[in-house]
């Protein structure tokens, strides 16, 4: 075994060992040494290769073979090399499942859930007491409830007979979810996730100082100019970690399937559904895969071009 | 032009606090005046109001010839300058000092040359491209005031302007503010809990407490005649010695020691009733031998401040009467009372000395208000429990 604790005088003086500062210091910061601190890791890596870098890999492989979940090529899957993704690329299904997801995320991430966060944070800076813990309290309320729970609650809301949406408009007969298939999933969505971004800005928010907008409101600022000049680049970093999260989760969210299951006729069939669908409905293994990898790539193109964003703010600061 | 008037101006907090009660007040035009007075007493709530960034719960508040009581902040012509300067970190100098004109809509180029005119003035020149993350704090304090000038207010405001400095600077600053003040000639209201500052840079001061004014007047005669109890106790470094007395044929008697009466309470006072005697302890002289007209005591504490020394006494004092609770007073029957003694001259502590009060420079308080031979309006004491913020 390396040495193991850092010699007391060391601890005292409350410096912390660094490689090659003193003799022979241990290599880590809590003077484990380099054995126990490996097998301390080693669980955590374990898990994280089983549950994730092989089923990744494994999707990867799946992606360039015909593996389906019954018949012939079940048995014996053959590589066919980059044909599901040219399919993939060239099928009209795929390409208008792309394109919903992108209003899916736009709609329900960027503006809805992003710009109603912020204004209710917002219009609650200033506010102690009840209104603000019920605002709060039924905005978190939506986030902490199951999935299934909240699906079933929309479908009762928007049904075409016995809707409570319906009812209170006066309005019955009105198809919601067979009509306006993604304006529902939309809205479903944006108040499913508005309480994290509703957090994030309500934290942010505290970072303005006061004078800061006072100065502006003396100078005759309006409440545009005050979020323009003072708000937005004061919470910057802020706004751009939210809507990395909020995009990726979104990008990646299965829940719409629990009301409209990407009907009628694919119109709500965002991505995560496609693949479902397509892989395990449809049992093709290998298509789906490839679609997954596709999706993949995608979130590592948007989480790249917000950390380039963030990146490139705090530089002049 | 730019006077301000207050009339019977109220702020009530929601909950009930009541930060301002009814107040009156005048500012002349071209004024430097203080709001001076210990924390939660109001004096911010007043400046805020004046700002238009707290609303009025009742009263009037005009600005020259306008009543602004109703206006948005905006729309009030005044700039204010707060504590922590509030620059935006993200603009550069000339855009932090251009920022009202640019709401105000002048184009950029006629806004780029007032910033830098103004930045001239306040020995900014060199500035203008820096953010203020890289200005020293008496640099960053000159691009808010700039800020406040570039677009010629009717009225400054300035939220205690020294406070963010440190001490060196906060002197220099101090000479800095007041000449630009003189030179600009705009009424200029600022709140300070410091007397020293507010006498130093104050062409008048209001020193108030719980949502009242206790006394308006120049800082000299706030320091040679506060108006009552609280303002002796707060004004001047050291504060007032204030010793219960008592009227005893034609003198004041204070324990066995016997004082004369201040000149103009002569005819004010009955023989027999019981005052309170005030004192600055830089108006006592402090002798090492029996004198006549002295109160006299042991030396307990002597503090060195530099050129003087501060040495506190404990005087036998008027032992009949009820202790006060708002006096210094020790035990029943001693009081300390401190008195200034120059460089040279300080006693031990143990040691036994007579102080004696110079004339004319000692005052009498009824019931926490002056006794003077005209009788001068009465201003009440601030209703018992109301809590403010400052």
């Amino acid at each position: 075994m390396v040495q193991v604790t850092s010699p007391p005088d060391e601890v005292v003086e409350g410096a912390r060992p660094v490689t090659g500062a003193s003799p022979a210091p241990a290599p880590d910061a809590a003077g484990l040494g380099r054995a126990r601190a490996t097998g301390f890791l080693v669980p955590a890596l374990v898990l994280i290769l089983v549950f994730l870098v092989v089923p990744a890999a494994w999707t990867i492989y799946l992606g360039v073979t015909n593996y389906r979940l019954t018949g012939l090529a079940a048995a014996h899957p053959e590589v066919v090399g980059l044909d599901n993704y040219t399919q993939a690329l060239g099928d009209e299904r795929f390409r208008t499942s792309l394109l919903l997801t992108l209003q899916f995320v736009l709609g329900s991430a960027v503006i809805g859930q992003a710009g109603l966060g912020f204004a209710i944070a917002f219009a609650l800076r200033d506010r102690r007491g009840p209104l603000r813990r019920v605002v709060e309290g039924f905005v978190l309320l939506s986030w902490i409830l199951p999935s299934s729970v909240v699906a079933f609650l929309w479908i009762a809301l928007l049904d075409r007979d016995a809707g409570t949406l319906n009812a209170l408009l006066g309005i019955p007969g009105t198809a919601w979810l067979l009509d306006h298939p993604m304006l529902s999933i939309i809205v479903f969505n944006t108040w499913r996730g508005t309480a994290f971004s509703m957090m994030l800005y309500a934290a942010a928010l505290e970072n303005v100082p006061r004078s800061h907008l006072e100065t502006a409101r003396l100078a005759g600022a309006s409440t545009w100019q005050q979020l323009r000049d003072v708000v937005f680049p004061r919470i910057r970093g802020h706004v751009l970690t939210n809507l990395l999260l909020i995009s990726l989760w979104t990008f990646n969210d299965f829940a719409p399937f629990l009301i409209t299951a990407g009907g009628p006729e694919q119109r709500s069939e965002i991505l995560p559904v496609y693949v479902y669908k397509v892989a395990l409905s449809g049992g093709e293994l290998g298509f789906g895969a490839a679609i997954s990898f596709i999706m993949l790539l995608i979130n590592l193109v948007i989480a790249l071009v917000y950390l380039r964003m963030l990146g490139r703010r705090k530089e002049p600061a | 032009m730019s006077a301000i008037t207050m009339r019977e101006l109220t702020k009530v907090y929601p909950g009930g606090v009541r930060a301002l009660d009814a107040l009156d007040l005048e500012i002349a035009d071209g004024e430097f005046f203080a709001l001076l007075g210990p924390s939660g007493c109001g004096k911010t709530t007043l400046l805020r109001t004046i700002a238009g960034l707290e609303v009025a719960s009742g009263g009037s508040v005009r600005i020259g010839e306008r009543d602004v009581t109703g206006l948005p902040p905006g729309k009030r012509d005044v700039a204010m300058v707060f504590q922590d300067y509030a620059l935006f970190p993200h603009m550069t100098v000339r855009d932090n000092i251009a920022y009202p004109l640019r709401i105000k809509k002048v184009d950029r180029r006629t806004r780029g040359g007032k910033a830098a005119d103004t930045a001239e003035e306040l020995g900014l020149s060199g500035l203008l491209e820096r953010r203020p993350g890289q200005l020293s704090g008496g640099q960053q304090q000159r691009v808010a005031l700039a800020r406040a000038m570039a677009c010629h207010p009717q009225v400054f405001l300035l939220d205690e302007p020294l406070s963010n400095l440190d001490a060196r600077l906060r002197l220099e600053a101090r000479t800095f503010l007041k000449r630009l003040q003189r030179e600009l000639g705009v009424t200029t209201v600022f709140v300070t809990h410091d007397q020293a500052e507010a006498l130093a840079l104050a062409d008048r001061i209001a020193v108030m407490e719980g949502g009242r004014i206790r006394q308006v007047g120049t800082p000299t005669e706030v320091f040679r005649r506060p108006a009552n109890t609280f303002v002796a106790g707060f004004i001047g470094s050291t504060p007032m010695n204030l010793i219960d007395a008592r009227v005893h044929g034609g003198e004041l008697a204070v324990g066995p020691a016997r004082l004369p009466l201040p000149d103009d309470s002569h005819g004010q006072v009955t023989d027999g009733e019981r005052l309170v005697y005030g004192i600055r302890p830089e108006y006592l002289d402090y002798s090492p031998t029996a004198v006549p007209g002295a109160l006299t005591g042991e030396v307990v504490v002597v503090e060195n401040l530099g050129s003087v020394s501060l040495v506190s006494l404990d005087v036998p004092a008027d032992d009949t009467g009820p202790a006060d609770a708002g006096s210094p007073a020790g035990d029943a029957g001693r009081t300390s009372v401190q008195v200034v003694v120059p460089e040279g001259a300080e006693p031990e502590p143990g040691d036994t000395g007579w102080v004696v009060p110079r004339p004319g420079r000692s005052l009498l308080y009824r019931d926490g208000t002056l006794v003077t031979a005209t009788a001068t309006a009465e201003v009440p004491a601030p209703r018992a429990g109301a809590a403010v913020r400052s």
